[in-house]
């Protein structure tokens, strides 16, 4: 489903003392089967308006138009809008409410009106898809485990409902490095397969180098960079500023270049450095 | 050397709500010395909080012992004495922060202390400026970055004077720049404050400069050592679901290719330097 934004601005408590501009004259568009990456600082606005985009927060100006229909427009949509794009929360603790795991991810298919078997099978599918066990884990409180495994509850209760655009609020903050990797291979797999369309916001560079198309970067309320991992982290210094930064493995990539060595510029992954690094020394000693 | 933590093979059980027992901790024993600074490391579930909560007595072993700076916490009488040695922060900054003036926020614990007013100046004051923090003295914290109001959770436990300060993924909900801060504020502490540190954390880079690193897998330490030590070991840690830093993995990559590179490197320039030499 493609997604279009267009001069969205949100201000809270309006009127007030307090009032903040979260967001300030945002607009752009996401193509059906995008798999695009929201950066910034914290306080940037990422998180005000993912929740835009799933009806959880109505805008001050602007439209949203999900799918061709503009949700800002119909209130009768949210339903279907909470059933096709699916948000998972930044802090996971808000989204857990019931007594069991398995009652907590059951929650979204229970109100698809499935059969119980259909929705015991999402939920079997939805926590092996996040590595949770689910004979030793189904009937635990999810206030009763450790933090990694309470995320893993909230993200696992979102892919049960199969939503069509998924959208996952630093999903990765306190999971391992293992978990991570699993998660966000799932994810994108989802994407190749299923054809989703996905919206990762995430404080880590290397998981947004490795996963996606495109990157919006979020500054003080507005976007300040928009494009392709290679053209946006391009721009060290400008992210520098935005309190951001390139990959780490970039950062070796531009020390070797500072030395003068023959390695090419646009590299952010572990496996194009080495890649990049055997292909110069092995050039070398070919030469 | 003084010993600030000693852990001495510690069981813990939780009790569920339906009366279930879950072991966390299955015998773990370790040692922290006065001024070190320790990482643990560990996957989601393997007990490092469980851990964590036993060095400020939140949580009482269910068998072993568990002594800050000698004292035994299963002592009620010694509670106040033990959370005023090891004060802890907690991942998510906006859960820890209660105040709505900055300095009001550091000031709570001190006033719980009962301590005359001018003392608790004197302690806001220093802490703040040692996290780098006092030009935000009477401002929101609602207003602060997500490293910020971290740096503002540190100095509310500064202002309780403790000689450990545990940390369990303080930087987990941080943007780069907020990481940074947060990680820098910390080994300031250490080095130059004298404050020993534990630090738990899943972002491997954040692990290079300790004195020790420990690694727990179900309730376990089953590796600690200097990070060079520690990270040199990149099969057994892969194989545990951990991790190592990125040019560690570069490094052991290029290994396997057959390039002459350390195995423990552990920065960007360490790194550098390697890869201009070959
Ligand atoms: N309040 C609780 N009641 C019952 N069991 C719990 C409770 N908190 C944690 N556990 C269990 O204890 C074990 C250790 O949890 P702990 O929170 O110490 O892990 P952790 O290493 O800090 O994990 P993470 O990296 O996810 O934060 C896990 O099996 C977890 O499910
Ligand atoms: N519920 C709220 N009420 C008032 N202000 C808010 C609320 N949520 C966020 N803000 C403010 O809006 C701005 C953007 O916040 P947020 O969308 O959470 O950013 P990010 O997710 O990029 O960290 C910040 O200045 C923040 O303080
Ligand atoms: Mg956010
Ligand atoms: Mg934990």
């Amino acid at each position: 489903m493609s997604i279009v934004v267009e001069n969205l601005t949100h201000v809270y408590m309006k009127g007030s003392p307090f009032e903040s501009v979260a967001l300030d004259d945002v607009s752009f568009e996401i193509q059906d089967g995008e798999f695009v990456g929201l950066i910034g600082h914290t306080g940037s606005g990422k998180s005000t308006l993912v929740q835009h985009l799933n009806g959880l927060l109505k805008p001050t100006k602007g439209r949203i138009i999900v799918d061709n229909i503009d949700i800002t427009e119909r209130t009768k949509s949210s339903k279907w809008l909470r059933q096709h794009v699916g948000l998972v929360f930044q802090y996971p603790e808000h989204q857990l409410f019931e007594e069991t795991v398995y009652l907590d991810i059951a929650f979204g298919p229970k109100n698809l009106n499935l059969s119980n078997d259909e929705v015991e099978k999402r939920v079997r599918e939805a926590m092996e898809l996040v590595g949770l066990d689910y004979d030793s884990l189904k009937d635990r409180s999810p206030f009763e485990i450790s933090g990694g495994q309470r995320r893993r509850v909230a993200i696992a209760g979102v892919l049960a409902m199969k939503p069509k655009v998924l959208i996952l609020d630093e999903p990765t903050a306190g999971l391992d490095p293992k978990g991570r990797d699993e998660i966000l291979g799932q994810i994108k797999d989802l994407h190749r397969e299923r054809g989703m369309t996905i919206i990762l916001v995430s404080h880590s560079m290397e998981d947004i180098a490795k996963l996606v198309d495109r990157i919006i970067v979020m500054n003080n309320s507005r976007i300040a960079l928009m494009g392709k991992p290679e053209e946006v982290f391009s721009h060290v210094d400008e992210l520098q500023e935005m309190g951001l930064d390139i990959p780490q493995i970039a950062h070796v990539i531009r020390g070797l270049r500072e030395r003068g060595m023959d390695v090419p510029e646009n590299i952010y992954t572990v496996e194009q450095a080495a890649a990049a690094i055997l292909a110069m020394v092995r050039g070398r000693s070919n030469a | 050397m003084e010993l600030m933590i000693e852990v001495k093979d510690v069981q813990f059980d939780y009790l569920s709500y339906e009366g279930q027992e879950v072991a966390a901790l299955n015998g773990v024993t370790l040692d922290v010395k006065k001024g070190e600074f320790v990482v643990i490391i560990g996957h989601n579930g393997s007990g490092k909080s469980t851990l964590a909560k036993h060095f400020n007595a939140l949580l009482k072993p269910s068998k072993g012992v568990v002594l800050i700076k000698g004292i035994d916490t299963r002592d009620e009488d010694m509670v106040w004495e033990i959370r005023q040695t090891a004060g802890m922060v907690f991942q998510n900054p906006d859960n820890q922060i209660v105040a709505t003036i900055v300095e009001e926020d550091v000031a709570f614990g001190p006033e719980n202390l009962g301590l005359p007013a001018e003392e608790i100046r004197i302690r806001v004051d220093e802490a703040l400026k040692t996290v780098g923090m006092d030009k935000y003295a009477n401002s929101a914290p609602h207003y602060l970055s997500g490293g910020q109001k971290q740096r503002v959770a540190i100095a509310g436990i500064l202002a309780m004077r403790p000689e450990v300060i545990v940390l369990d993924e303080p930087t987990a909900m941080l943007d780069p720049s907020g990481r940074r801060e947060v990680i820098e504020t910390i080994k300031y502490l250490n080095k130059h404050e004298g404050i020993t540190v534990v630090h738990i954390t899943h972002y491997m880079e954040e692990a290079v400069d300790a004195d020790k690193v420990i690694v727990m897998e179900q309730g376990k330490i089953v590796l600690q050592g200097t990070p060079e030590d520690v990270f040199s070991q990149v099969e057994v840690l892969k194989g545990i679901g951990l991790d190592v830093p990125q040019v560690t993995e570069l490094a052991y990559r290029l290994r396997v290719e057959g390039l002459d590179v350390p195995q423990n490197l552990l920065r960007v320039e360490e790194m550098v330097d390697a890869i201009c030499q070959l």
